[in-house]
């Protein structure tokens, strides 16, 4: 009984928090839009008995979906995310490795201090720091002004309001996800095995390639998986260090909730950016998994 | 002495495989080895022992390549040593945590070093297959070292750092991690496979007992130094100092002040109103000198009665019993409060025993079965 209860818990609480809004969405995206407040229709009527919930069903349609087909706007956005979201995550990776591999071979004393300056943007709020890279990255922003001031450019270079802008935004705000599982993977790994692969003939770099690099792996799945899953569907970087050129599934979504209100459109995108997500999640899922299992 | 017996280290001749020339390694303020010099012969199976911190380590790693002497030089056939990154020393190690590769199977790592050397396609197989029966691994080389169990990893890791055929063999506590009965079993199995590959070994160990099954010369080391290098048997029967012969196994010592008796005799005077005590010693005291002697518990004789013949005999009270089994050893109390321990092989039922806690007993010994030590 108690298990039972025990067990019953993080159902329920998924079933709330999780299935309830998601069936809400997918519902929404098969109904049409109306002037109205909600605006859609169907609307569930459950005074009319049997016959009104015939009736709710029988209005609803895969329009919607239809549509994201027939505009290449979606397709296009929904491409250019995942694009924007592998390149962004290689981009992390390469920043996030060095720093993760420095503070696994940093002194014992010193690595409490490196993890605690890799957390600490997080104690300022997220917009606040996305608004911060607009005063940097602008015409007359800092690094522009400094750059100037070094002589290196004559005339201002334009950064902010483009996709680098993006690429920058998104590294900055995302790096911590990929360094900390690296991280965790290599402080685990015992030194000696780098001594026993020069031991029996490597270089410094055959021994990082041979031995460093692929026990380190599951920690890299991981931090590629933390970054690229929540970047797919990024909505405040691109709105803001974005420009028109930049196209990303996130941004159409907001416009066709708050600009456009279509709310059903709005509802069938997202549907389907969760199905897209759905397999970079299961395959991050079942890495975790490996991973345990081999730790056992 | 008989030419067949395997001892270079007798030999002026014999070119030592590794020297040690005046090295001293410092970390810091920390002197880790301090002033050391060493031979070392092809084909020894040469061990180093000491309490933790004694150095021993220091010694394997800087042969490795993992450390760098302070001062001195180490010489490896003929050759300094000291600018020779670890990679390209004719050295493998077998570490103490085995450091096998967790991604690899167990093929995989013993081919770890001979990929490294590109050797071509099938003598690799063949060494590898080679080194699976030696080690009698043949069934488990897919396995990953998750897979299998310590003595498997250890046959792995024996393997892998053989696979190269080094020159030299440096095994850091290669047992340490194994429980009692394996580690003796895998005792034999080294010292069988040092025979066959004919490889120079250097173990680390500070487990006496494993030096001593397994070493053609053990050298006992203290705070970075050496106290004592010889055969094993050398260093039980004739240690040169009392730190040696109580590092090895279970000893008595008695100080007292030695007196001339004869050629290469002493009399010891060990304690008031006793009787002197008689020991040869091929080191030479001058009369007055503090003497230490050092007797194992195995050569001293328990008996009720005094034994008539005996040149050392002292009265005492049986203090404490450990019985092992095959064997007992009697702490006896002497009068003057010194605690003398005398073992014998229990050859008789236990219920039979002819004396027990608080009998008189007497202790007795010969005047060659103890030696007598200056400090």
């Amino acid at each position: 009984m108690r298990r039972a209860f025990l067990i019953a818990v993080p159902y329920v609480w998924l079933l709330a928090l999780f299935l309830v809004p998601f069936f809400i969405v997918l519902k929404i995206s098969l109904s049409d839009t109306e002037l109205a407040i909600p605006p859609y229709t169907p609307t569930l009527d459950l005074s009319q008995g049997w016959a009104g919930i015939k009736d709710f069903f029988s209005q609803l349609d895969f329009e919607n979906f239809v549509w994201l087909t027939e505009d290449d706007l979606y397709w296009k956005a929904y491409l250019s995310s995942v694009q924007i979201a592998v390149i962004s995550t290689v981009l992390t990776l390469l920043v996030g490795y060095p720093i993760a591999y420095g503070m696994a071979r940093a002194p014992v004393e010193w690595r409490p201090t490196l993890m605690m300056l890799v957390i600490l943007p997080f104690w300022t709020s997220f917009l606040i720091r996305v608004y911060a890279w607009m005063g940097i990255l602008s015409n007359e922003g800092y690094l522009n002004q400094f750059l100037l001031w070094t002589g290196i450019i004559s005339t201002p270079l334009t950064i902010l309001n483009t996709n680098t802008a993006v690429y920058i935004g998104i590294v900055y705000t995302y790096l911590p996800f990929m360094i900390l599982p690296i991280y965790s993977s290599l402080e685990r790994m015992d030194e000696s095995l780098i001594e026993a692969a020069e031991d029996l003939g490597c270089s410094r770099l055959q021994a990082f390639w041979l031995v460093t690099i692929p026990l380190s792996r599951p920690g890299i799945i991981a931090g590629c998986f933390l970054v690229m899953i929540p970047v797919i569907g990024e909505f405040v970087i691109p709105s803001l260090l974005g420009g028109s050129g930049t196209l990303m599934i996130g941004k159409v979504l907001w416009e066709e909730f708050f600009s456009n209100r279509d709310w059903p459109v709005a509802s069938a995108v997202a549907v389907v950016l969760l199905l897209i997500l759905v397999v970079p999640i299961v395959l991050f899922q079942r890495n975790q998994q490996k991973q345990a299992e081999a730790e056992k | 002495m008989n030419s067949d017996v395997f001892a270079p280290w007798e030999d002026p001749q014999a070119k030592p495989l590794i020297q040690f020339r005046n090295v001293t390694k410092r970390f810091g303020d920390f002197t880790a080895i301090d002033d050391l010099s060493l031979d070392i012969f092809e084909r020894e199976f040469f061990a180093l022992l000491g309490p933790s911190g004694c150095g021993k380590t220091t010694m394997m790693r800087m042969l490795a390549g993992f450390e760098k002497p302070t001062e001195g030089r180490i010489i490896l056939g003929g050759q300094d040593i000291d600018p020779i990154p670890p990679n390209k020393r004719a050295v493998n190690m077998m570490f103490q945590s085995y450091a096998l590769f967790p991604h690899l199977s167990v093929r995989d790592n013993i081919a770890f070093g001979l990929r490294r050397d590109n050797m071509p396609k099938h003598d690799l197989e063949d060494r590898v297959e080679e080194m699976l029966r030696l080690t009698r691994l043949e069934r488990f080389a897919r396995r990953k070292p998750h897979q299998i169990s310590g003595g498997q990893r250890q046959r792995v890791a024996l393997a892998r750092s053989l696979a190269k055929a080094p020159k030299l063999l440096l095994l850091d506590e290669p047992l340490g991690a194994l429980d009692k009965k394996l580690r003796q079993d895998t005792q034999f199995e080294l010292m069988d496979i040092q025979e066959k590959t004919g490889t120079t070994f250097v173990i680390v160990t500070h487990d006496q007992e494993e030096a001593m099954t397994v070493a053609s010369r053990v050298a006992v080391m203290d705070q970075g130094k050496l106290m004592q290098v010889a055969t094993p048997d050398k260093i039980y029967e004739s240690p040169n100092s009392v730190y040696v012969a109580d590092f090895i196994g279970d000893v008595n010592i008695i100080e007292g002040r030695a007196t001339a008796n004869g050629d290469e005799t002493y009399q010891v005077d060990w304690a008031e109103g006793q009787a002197p005590l008689t020991a040869t010693s091929a080191t030479g005291f001058s009369n007055g000198q503090t003497c230490h002697l050092a007797i194992r518990p195995e050569k001293v004789t328990i008996s009720v009665d005094r034994p008539a013949d005996a040149i050392n005999a002292v009265q005492g009270k049986v203090h404490d019993i450990a019985y092992l089994g095959n064997l007992s050893t009697y702490h006896v109390a002497l009068p003057n409060g010194t605690i003398i321990k005398a073992q014998t092989a229990n050859t008789r039922r236990i219920s039979r025993r002819s004396f027990t806690w608080e009998d008189p007993v007497w202790l007795s010994w010969t005047a060659t079965a103890a030696v007598l030590l200056v400090d």
